[in-house]
């Protein structure tokens, strides 16, 4: 087992004014370790993912992302565009509504290939022929690289985003609700094809989602918040077949699960 | 004799049912047990005594409130009582396999490949895996034609038996199995114990439950009951 983890947090705490967007949240995430995140709606799951992403400034407590030439180091420490350098090559992100995460002006093969030439690649006959291997291994028609995600279903441009974020090998994936806002067997599809890629590229991630469904397959830990705070966190069969906490009973008792 | 594969002490379980008025349901308490090499004990005891639950606290799938659950794992003994979930997890992937009654079905993916996985996961190449797959599925009588299929059609004894097929591929040294034989067949029945005497014969020490007599008598070293009420009282 590797003794460093990809991700160190400690004491992470958010607020809005005097909304506690999330508070005192701790924890370590293992290379090639998925995370799930699930509560109610405003528990502070979106926040926290921003933050760990360094999308939002915590208010207090640390971040600390296991950098590959300097190891451990504070991610707010860090200079601006170190941490731009991060977000382009190291971490993928795929957001709940595509148009956060896609620019509908551009091919879905620009799109994909963006990222590739983010981490150096310079050749375009090598991105082209990279780029329609990963639309295929998303289930997309190689046929229509040169489209415009705009023209494309909602699920489809879901599968362009995370074409997008694995072409570039991060080792840290942020998922928030991959699958919200889909029908039933595109959310299906999209979620057996994120668990064969999450498990054959050893990618790490955190993925946040109402669907306990979605944890069950994907996460090998589970985090349940509340009003800001993880109120349980162990893992995830064990937590959603025997939860200790109170809201985690009721949370598990109250959705219907697969 | 050899070193006990698992060492169970103390063991306590009780459910807290917060939605209800916090009731509590006090399962058992004071669990001891040890487990050797190629041994099998049967769980016994009425309906609702614990049986599954206690498999499922050795599995770390419920919560164990107190106790050890003393594990001998990659050389060393790891007690899996509070243990780091990325540790469970690899106790699951290299040394305790569990079979649970019925099978999770994971939608889209083939029977052949569900079977195969967990031996993947222990590094043995794919298609070296998917072999091994195909000849368990062929000694549990699963039909060819349906092993490129997702098991989310198949009857509830074809299930079962991918079932099993997943839980002995990757041989692991501690196995438990609830209830294996129960929607099956007089035939697969017979297959499935001479899988479980094959395991043994190779070292695998297995907690089973099994509610078939014929089944336990002809597997079972030992009987482990569990009585309903005999809670440290
Ligand atoms: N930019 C912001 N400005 C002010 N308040 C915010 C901001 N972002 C989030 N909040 C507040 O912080 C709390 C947590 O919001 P967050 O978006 O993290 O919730 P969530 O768990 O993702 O909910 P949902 O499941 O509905 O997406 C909420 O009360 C929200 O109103
Ligand atoms: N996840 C759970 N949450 C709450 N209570 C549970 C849970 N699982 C089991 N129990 C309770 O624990 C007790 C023991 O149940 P268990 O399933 O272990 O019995 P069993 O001996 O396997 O019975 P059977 O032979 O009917 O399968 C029962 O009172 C049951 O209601
Ligand atoms: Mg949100
Ligand atoms: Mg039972």
């Amino acid at each position: 087992m590797t003794e460093r983890p990809i991700l160190r947090v400690r004491g992470l705490t958010r607020l809005y004014g005097r909304t506690v967007a999330c508070r005192n949240v701790s924890f370590d995430l293992w290379p090639g370790e998925v995370l799930g995140v699930v509560g109610e709606s405003g528990a502070g799951k979106t926040t926290l993912l921003k933050c760990l992403s360094a999308q939002v400034e915590p208010t207090d407590g640390t971040i600390e992302y296991d950098t590959r030439a300097d190891g451990l180091v504070d991610v707010f420490a860090l200079s601006e565009p170190a941490r731009r350098m991060l977000l382009r090559t190291d971490w993928g992100i795929v957001h709940q509504n595509p148009r956060d995460g896609l620019h509908m002006g551009v091919s879905a093969g620009g799109n994909v290939g963006e990222r590739l030439m983010a981490v150096g690649a310079r050749h375009y006959g090598n991105i082209r022929s990279e780029v329609l291997d990963w639309l295929d291994r998303v289930e997309i028609d190689t046929g229509r690289i040169d489209d415009r995600p705009d023209t494309f279903s909602g699920g489809m441009q879901q599968r362009v985003q995370i074409a997008r974020n694995l072409i570039s090998r991060p080792r840290l994936l942020f998922l928030d609700e991959p699958t919200g806002g889909l029908d039933v067997s595109v959310q299906a599809r999209l979620l057996d094809l994120l668990r064969q890629l999450v498990a054959s590229t050893g990618v790490a991630a955190i993925v946040v989602t109402h669907d306990l469904g979605v944890v069950r397959l994907l996460a090998h830990r589970l985090m349940v918040m509340r009003g800001g705070e993880v109120v349980e966190h162990g893992l995830t069969d064990q937590v959603l077949d025997d939860p200790q906490h109170a809201y985690s009973q009721l949370l598990v008792s109250s959705i219907l699960q697969v | 004799m050899r070193n006990p594969v698992l060492e169970i002490h103390d063991l306590a379980k009780t459910f807290r049912l917060h939605v209800q008025g916090g009731i509590e349901i006090p399962v058992f308490d004071g669990i001891d047990l040890a487990l050797h090499p190629g041994e099998c004990l049967a769980l016994v005891g009425a309906s609702g005594a614990g049986k599954s639950t206690l498999m499922r606290s050795i599995y770390a799938n419920y919560h164990a409130n107190g106790g050890r659950i003393l594990v001998q794992h990659r050389g060393t003994v790891v007690d899996m009582v509070g243990a780091e979930p990325r540790t469970i997890l690899d106790i699951r992937r290299r040394t305790m396999g569990y079979v649970s009654q019925f099978l999770r079905v994971v939608p889209r993916v083939a029977t052949e490949e569900i079977v195969a996985e967990p031996l993947r996961m222990t590094g043995v190449e794919a298609a070296a895996a998917t072999d091994r797959a195909r000849a368990l599925l062929a000694r549990l009588a699963i039909p060819e034609r349906l092993w490129s299929l997702a098991p989310a059609t198949f009857s509830g004894g074809e299930q079962q038996r991918v079932n099993i097929a997943r839980g002995f591929i990757a041989g692991y040294p501690i196995l438990l199995l609830d209830e294996p034989t129960a929607s099956l067949d007089a035939a697969n029945r017979r297959i499935v114990i001479e899988l479980i005497l094959e395991a043994k014969a190779r070292g695998t020490a297995v907690i089973g439950i099994f509610h078939d007599r014929e089944v336990r008598d002809a597997i079972a070293d030992r009987l482990f009951d569990l009585k309903p009420g005999e809670l440290a009282a």
